[in-house]
């Protein structure tokens, strides 16, 4: 064992939730040292997802979170870690274009209402005014005017740079073996290359890697990785700056500030296809692009001139119940985890940053997350 | 590449130097100083001076300055460029219209 670490708090994974709770912990003065497998900050799925900062269309055991990131952090986000994050609270349209779809959008908008979201219905005439490069084909819509979008690699390497200005140490290229506890409590982290780090408080917020490595001590988050891809054009004027999403999902996506168009979705066949992509950058599908793009251009024509000038590839850790697993665990006193995002993680990761360090440092939160702790998964009989 | 980088490693204070307004990535008009103040706020991959500062991502997708940044960011880091991963290349090779990315080769004898 050569090197021994110590801090208030260990995190292990420096994607978007890591590197916020190490913001908001060490502007609370506490110690910590951030641990990440890769050579590079935020490269799983913070980086590698549509920028969405959304409420509707999400399960009402994440909701108040989301609602809460929108209404108390997003806003004043830039300012307080001094980077533009690009955030626009511009409203997200989720397009309908047929009668099924309409029933779709229908339910999703009653369960969001019901917990509180103001989102509505609304027919083509009402989304042609709302962006009216639309189609005709879009025959109806559920609109949420408070949810938008950001930058998810600026907002996460804006987190990761504020962190580290406050004092948190971060350590690339060091991938964690396992955990241990002593006496009872979870307080070692020790990692391939034999270092051991110590602290009162091990926060796990790896992804899908999460799982092999809470996994040593017996915790077990049932979730499983889909391939996502996303495309991105070139430079296009300004058109609008809603989050777009479907009924059926064929795409998201919005316009950046920089003008180019970064749209996600998928082939359908990612359950089961060959490619698992090379290691710590998922390799993208031929066949997925170009559907992406036949699904955009039957919401946007004029958009079949814009050129693609990249594309790239993300796993999404999803949880067996589709919303992630947060807060410290039951028998393990010292372990907090944050993982299986089931692809939500970006727009609410503000919140559970905050949230998370509200919860080692005063043992609660202010926003109720108990529906989303571990012990919420039973076998079924 | 997999080594361990203590990202809290002195690497001295940014000090402004005369050609920090060259343009180095023409795509996306980034300059030397500003890359040169990415690695002081943190930014010590490839991968994470082009998602911080967007070189590399415009049109040419980096096949301009690549190089020129790579060496800029050694250079502040105190290391060989040889020590730095270069960024992921991602298809396709040259930008091509949704229109036709999105069309399938179907043969008219199928149809």
């Amino acid at each position: 064992m050569a090197v021994k670490n110590k801090a208030d708090v260990i995190i292990v994974g420096a994607g978007i939730i890591g590197c916020a709770v190490a913001y908001y912990l060490t502007k609370k003065g506490k110690s910590v040292i951030v641990l990440e497998a890769s050579d590079n900050i935020g490269n799983g799925g913070s980086s590698r997802n549509g920028g969405g900062v959304r409420q509707s269309g999400r399960d009402p055991r994440e909701l108040p979170l989301a609602m809460y990131g929108i209404e108390k952090l997003w806003p004043g986000l830039s300012d307080e870690l001094g980077v533009d994050c690009e955030y626009h609270k511009e409203g997200n349209l989720r397009l309908g274009k047929t009668e099924k779809h309409l029933e779709i959008l229908q339910g999703l908008t009653e369960r969001a209402k019901a917990c509180g979201l103001d989102v509505r219905m609304i027919d083509a005439k009402e989304v042609k005014q709302i962006n009216p490069h639309l189609s005709d084909e879009v025959i109806g819509a559920s609109w949420c005017p408070t949810d938008g979008h950001a930058n998810p690699m600026v907002t996460t390497l804006a987190f990761y740079r504020k962190a580290r200005m406050q004092g948190a140490r971060f350590i690339t290229g060091e991938p964690v073996k396992r955990l241990r506890k002593v006496k009872g409590r979870l307080r070692e982290v020790l990692t391939e290359s034999g270092d051991v780090y110590e602290g009162d408080f091990v926060l796990v917020a790896a992804g899908y890697a999460s799982r092999k490595i809470l996994g040593t001590v017996g915790v077990d988050v049932p979730m499983h990785v889909e391939l996502m891809e996303c495309l991105v054009t070139e430079a296009e004027p300004p058109m609008f700056n809603q989050m777009l999403g479907t009924a059926e999902a064929d795409f998201y996506g919005h316009q950046s500030d920089h003008g180019s168009f970064v749209f996600g979705g998928s082939s359908g066949l990612e359950l089961n296809n060959k490619d698992e992509g090379a290691k710590n950058s998922p390799g993208n599908a031929a066949i997925t692009a170009p559907c992406i793009c036949r699904g955009i251009m039957k919401y946007f024509p004029e958009l079949a001139d814009a050129k693609i000038v990249r594309t790239w590839a993300g796993y999404i850790d999803i949880c067996q119940d589709g919303v992630p697993v947060l807060g410290f665990v039951d028998d393990i006193p010292g372990l907090v985890v944050a993982c299986a995002f089931s692809g939500h993680g970006f727009g609410i990761a503000p919140a559970v940053g905050e949230q998370l360090a509200m919860l080692i440092t005063e043992g609660k939160t202010s926003v109720d997350i108990s529906g989303l702790r571990y012990g919420r998964f039973q076998a079924k009989i | 590449m997999n080594q361990i980088v203590d990202r809290s490693r002195d690497i001295g204070e940014f000090v402004p130097q005369p050609d920090d307004d060259m343009l180095v990535c023409r795509c996306e008009e980034v300059t030397k100083g500003e890359i040169r103040k990415a690695v002081h706020d943190g930014m010590w991959t490839i991968t994470e001076i082009r998602r911080y500062l967007r070189t590399g991502m415009g049109l040419c997708q980096g096949q301009t300055c690549a190089r020129l940044v790579k060496g800029i960011v050694a250079r502040e880091l105190g290391i060989s460029p040889a020590q730095l991963e270069p960024a992921t290349a991602r298809s396709p090779m040259r930008p091509i219209e949704m229109k036709v990315l999105g069309k399938e080769e179907v043969s008219d004898t199928w149809q």
